[in-house]
């Protein structure tokens, strides 16, 4: 029960600020907004008992992408306290459309039934993902820094003075 | 378990590809402005080296390497083979018309995308096919924007970013939702473990899956992308999206669907074909008033994807699978040529209209038969590579009992006729406004010769080709 109850705070924690950053016509608030979102996410993680994933979470999402996102705020040209307008006429249609589909997906999510898996989580996940990395996802891995490597090229050419 | 030599051989042109993308940055670092061709010119020379050891997997038995999760099987190297033909191409032509300082970024992101591509074809496990989607996906908006004084092209990439990662969001909800009825990311796995009685759940995830792949292949109703961003992004990045891109695409919805959905008795038969018949319909009608051969070639290539899909709709007959392989193939050599003639006249006339194409045969004669050829075999008239391609897909869609799919894809077939001789009609017919020939680049000959090459040889003597692809379908299953 008390899952539950947490789990229902956790989704109104993530839900409220979620409709502010799709909504707030101040680009600052939004982006402020995503803060309590990430910090909600970070609880269903520390429920799923994937404390390091929890851990992550909170550095990269909370504070790294946001402090990113207020310095290109920032740095745009007249970015910070412009007032933009994030709704055009079409939103009737586009939000009947989003809970027609949320709708769907509920009544499919709930006919199927899911399967448990036997086992128990380790104690400690953070040494399990690291020898995952480093023996049965090492191609993964590998995969993973090179993405990383030809997102830092396109974010040089993208941000590139022209001639 | 440790990963173990004979996995490093199995991804021997993967590594390659990774090895020559930083080859060719470090060359771009050291040489002077003006001679960046050089970084380009070991691109072409480094991609049709790693030819040497893709074929040489031709023979190999179907196996998985690092632990299941990567496949090396016909199928997955008649796609790098494609990939690495249809890269190389694109940077020949692309050599003499792009003038940049970040010339060696454009080469360097080109070889990366390449390996992003084989990645995907090759990927037997969830997360590495996420990874290597987004990967594709990354390089390609950066690609698509690369003219960054352009306002089309800017439009091009920013758009391309939009409709990508949405689909990309879509598509990996699905790839979660099969994993959490699953309980595996592997392919193999999955196939094994949803082998029970098909959930309500996983034909929502095949639903939402086929948002992202829809996407990448420009099927309707997921195609809007496709004209704006082909129009705006380099026309040798077109070329490169509407060829490669799309094929990879195929690849990774056909492994998916094929190993790991269809044990589950999943029936997404009855879909596809609606999917495609609208797709290639729908791609179809929108060509028909098009002036820019670039979006003309946009939505000709959305309406190719929805011929292609009669193949993967058909993959229970014996023509179905070996036919979208076959329709790939000379879909890659014709679509290229056509986008090359664009790059070249693009780069002379700096226009894209077709009626400037006016009187082509006589300023470049070479280029405008050769565009003829292309057109025809867009068309799917013998004796070019498409033509064997539809033949084959609407064979299978025959023989699988889908003849109302055939018969759209010989209407439509037909309707196409009216826009690509449009283009023939202003290069023969039309009057030019001017008389003076259009210098040709010699690298860009080249592509051009091969793509030419590739349509006819593939329409005359299809059997090598045929059997290539009968070999790769040895998709392993188990």
């Amino acid at each position: 029960m008390g899952e539950l109850a947490v789990f229902i705070i956790l989704s109104a924690v993530i839900l409220i600020p979620g409709v502010i950053v799709v909504t707030s016509g101040n680009i600052v608030r939004s982006a402020l907004s995503l803060v309590p979102t990430f910090l909600g996410v970070t609880g269903f993680y520390i429920m799923l008992q994937a404390e390091f994933v929890a851990g992550i979470q909170v550095l990269i999402y909370a504070g790294a992408i946001t402090v990113l996102i207020l310095f290109v705020i920032m740095l745009t040209e007249g970015g910070s306290g412009v007032e933009v307008r994030q709704m055009n006429e079409q939103v009737p249609l586009g939000a009947t459309a989003a809970l027609w589909l949320a709708f769907l997906m509920l009544l499919v999510f709930l006919r199927t039934p899911w399967s448990l898996s036997p086992g128990r989580p380790p104690a400690y996940s953070a040494p399990a993902i690291g020898s995952a990395f480093l023996t049965n996802y090492a191609l993964i891995f590998e995969v993973t820094s090179l993405v990383l490597l030809v997102a830092l090229i396109g974010a040089i050419v993208i941000a590139r003075r022209e001639e | 378990m440790l990963p173990t030599a004979s996995d490093l051989w199995s991804i021997g042109p993967e590594l390659w590809l990774a090895g020559l993308g930083l080859l060719v940055l470090l060359v771009d670092l050291f040489t002077a402005p003006g001679r960046k061709v050089a970084a380009g010119a070991i691109a072409v020379g480094g991609l049709l080296l790693t030819l040497i050891p893709a074929s040489a997997m031709l023979a190999w038995d179907p196996r998985t390497a690092f632990f299941g999760s990567y496949a090396v099987d016909g199928f997955a190297v008649f796609f790098k083979i494609l990939t690495v033909i249809a890269t190389a191409l694109v940077i020949l032509a692309a050599m003499d018309s792009l003038r940049s300082r970040f010339e060696g970024e454009f080469y360097a992101l080109l070889v990366f995308t390449a390996l992003g591509l084989v990645l995907m074809a090759g990927s037997a496990d969830l997360i590495l096919l996420a990874l290597s989607i987004e990967f594709v996906s990354l390089t390609s908006y950066v690609l698509a924007g690369f003219l960054k004084a352009n306002p089309k092209s800017n439009e091009a990439g920013i758009k391309y970013f939009l409709f990508g990662a949405a689909a990309s969001a879509v598509m990996f909800f699905g790839f979660s939702i099969v994993y959490g009825l699953a309980g595996s990311t592997n392919l193999y796995d999955i196939a094994v473990r949803l082998r029970t009685a098909p959930q309500p759940a996983l034909y929502l995830s095949v639903a939402l899956m086929l948002a992202g792949f829809g996407f990448k292949i420009s099927m309707v109703p997921f195609h809007q992308w496709t004209p704006d961003v082909y129009e705006g992004a380099p026309t040798p990045v077109a070329a490169f999206l509407s060829v490669a891109s799309k094929a990879a695409g195929f690849a990774a919805l056909v492994r998916m669907l094929l190993v790991a959905i269809d044990p589950a008795r999943v029936d997404w038969v009855l879909l596809l074909s609606i999917l495609a018949a609208v797709t290639m319909t729908l791609g179809n009608l929108l060509a028909l008033p098009q002036r820019n051969i670039k979006r003309m070639l946009a939505y000709s290539s959305i309406s190719h994807a929805g011929f292609i899909l009669i193949g993967v709709a058909a993959f229970r007959g014996d023509f179905g699978t070996p036919g979208l392989l076959i329709y790939l193939l000379g879909y890659t050599f014709t679509q290229l040529g056509a986008f090359f003639v664009a790059v070249l006249v693009g780069a002379q006339l700096r226009s894209d209209d077709i009626p400037d194409y006016a009187g082509l045969s006589r300023r470049a004669p070479v280029s405008a038969f050769l565009m003829a050829v292309f057109m025809l075999s867009l068309t799917g008239l013998p004796p070019t590579a498409v033509f064997i391609g539809k033949f084959y897909v609407l064979g299978a869609a025959i023989e699988t009992g889908l003849l109302w799919l055939a018969v759209v894809g010989i209407i439509n077939s037909v309707i196409s006729l009216y826009y690509y001789v449009g283009v023939i009609r202003a290069m023969y017919v039309m009057p030019a406004t001017s008389e003076t020939p259009i210098p040709e680049p010699p690298a860009l000959q080249v592509a051009l010769g091969i793509a030419g090459l590739g349509t006819l040889i593939i329409g005359l003597y299809p059997q090598p080709i045929i059997d290539l692809a009968k070999n790769a379908t040895l998709l392993l299953r188990l």
